[in-house]
């Protein structure tokens, strides 16, 4: 079982915070196909936070086939597609990245500047359709 | 979905001073809605109309499509926690939860009972010596005990040390998240409510200047910042809802349904926080709680 945690200063919101540490847990194999959830009881009771949110999380998780609500019992990972073709390529990608990194450490980069270069980039790439 | 309360062109003048007016706005059934506004906004005032404690000088209030405290049975379906958690101070827990099975025809004894047991609260010992905390949890228990349809909370986490705080909304989300109910809470720190709420209105100067579905304020909302621009060359599309500007930087904070593709803004989304502030912010609302206070 996976216990859920939210960063208030993220400026994420909480329910894409649910929907993403699920996605997260399934793409680096913590969660397997037929483990079950938190109830929305629990993470309400854990988070202080509306049960909506935890539902509406859930809902999304449930389009994206991910998941599945078994009425009365509790909500279930149904497949772990999201892990198989990422995860291989974590290991080569994480290598590269960490090269990239060196080189742009000898470049007199700090890591503030690493980070803003690198969303910068990932933000380049989508407006020019790339990733 | 029904409207748990309603209210239209609602007013409630203390003797030359209107505290609240104009008010009009619904909130669906089955919400936690958060109340927020500056000191003095009207909020107390609103929330005490929704209960019946006061009644209103111009307009209407409909809370379960019922005039507001008309019957008993109205009564027995809305809950409410004071600002002042209204307890005796000389009577103990227990005596809190006799009075309560007494004088609510729903009281739910196992739901009281579990509740003060999971506190660990002295059944043996007087209200008037419990900690905030505890007082506010009590509180809490009689006003969820009663099984409400509508619970009204008046700044219920104010005077609560963060932990406290983080356990009074614990067992308030818990109760929502088991019962069909509508909550409406108020809070003059919006922080407190961005996890627990999934509807807001912003109240300054006693009118209602900002409300809805909060994932929905969160995902029209985002804060551009990039080279200096005049606001007014922006897409129609977006509206400037607070704008900076230094020599060579503009900050803006817009409300738009469209996403953003100027390469030349870098786009941030916005926490409920920095909506609800740049509401408060905007001019007519700034020059009206001026005119307020003088």
């Amino acid at each position: 079982m996976i216990e859920f945690h939210l960063d208030s200063r993220s400026g994420v919101s909480p329910y894409m915070q649910v929907v993403q540490q699920v996605r997260h847990a399934l793409r680096l194999g913590l969660l397997r196909e037929g483990d079950q959830l938190p109830t929305v009881k629990d993470v309400v009771a854990r988070l202080a936070i509306n049960p909506n949110t935890v539902l509406k999380a859930y809902r999304e998780l449930e389009h994206a086939g991910l998941v599945a609500a078994r009425p009365g019992v509790g909500t279930f990972v149904t497949g772990s597609s999201l892990a198989d073709p990422a995860i291989s390529a974590h290991g080569p990608l994480r290598r590269e990245l960490r090269g990239w990194i060196v080189k742009a450490r000898h470049a007199g980069l700090d890591e503030e500047s690493i980070e803003a270069l690198f969303r910068d980039a990932v933000r380049s790439a989508r407006i020019e359709g790339v990733a | 979905m029904s409207a748990a309360l309603a209210t239209s062109e609602l007013g409630k003048r203390y003797r030359r001073k209107w505290a609240l007016s104009g008010c009009t706005l619904e909130i669906p059934a089955g919400r936690v809605a958060g109340l927020v506004g500056p000191n003095g906004a009207g909020k107390t005032t609103l929330l005490h109309l929704a209960v019946g404690l006061i009644e209103p000088s111009a307009g209407s209030i409909a809370v379960l499509g019922e005039e507001v405290a008309g019957t008993p049975a109205q009564l027995a379906r809305v809950g409410f926690v004071a600002q002042e958690t209204t307890l005796y101070a000389s009577l103990s827990v227990a005596d809190h939860l006799r009075l309560g099975a007494a004088l609510n025809p729903r009281w739910d004894t196992d739901l009281a009972n579990v509740r003060v047991a999971r506190l660990g609260l002295d059944r043996a010992q007087r209200a008037g010596t419990l900690s905030g905390g505890q007082r506010a949890q009590l509180a809490l228990t009689l006003a969820i005990a009663k099984r409400p349809d509508v619970l009204v909370l008046d700044e219920p986490v104010a005077s609560l040390d963060p932990l406290a705080r983080r356990e009074f909304l614990q067992g308030l989300m818990e109760f929502t998240a088991e019962h069909t109910v509508t909550v409406v809470l108020s809070s003059h720190v919006v922080a407190d409510l961005e996890r627990v709420c999934d509807y807001v209105i912003l109240l300054a100067q006693g009118r209602v200047q900002l409300r809805g579905d909060v994932d929905e304020l969160l995902s029209t909302h985002r804060r551009l910042s990039g080279p200096r621009r005049d606001a007014a060359r922006l897409p129609a599309s977006q509206e400037v809802i607070e704008e900076s500007h230094t020599d060579r930087q503009s900050t803006l904070l817009v409300r738009t349904e469209e996403p953003v593709i100027d390469p030349s803004w870098s786009v941030e989304e916005v926490s409920l926080e920095d909506v609800v502030l740049a509401y408060m912010g905007r001019p007519e609302v700034e020059e009206g709680l001026a005119g307020i206070n003088r």
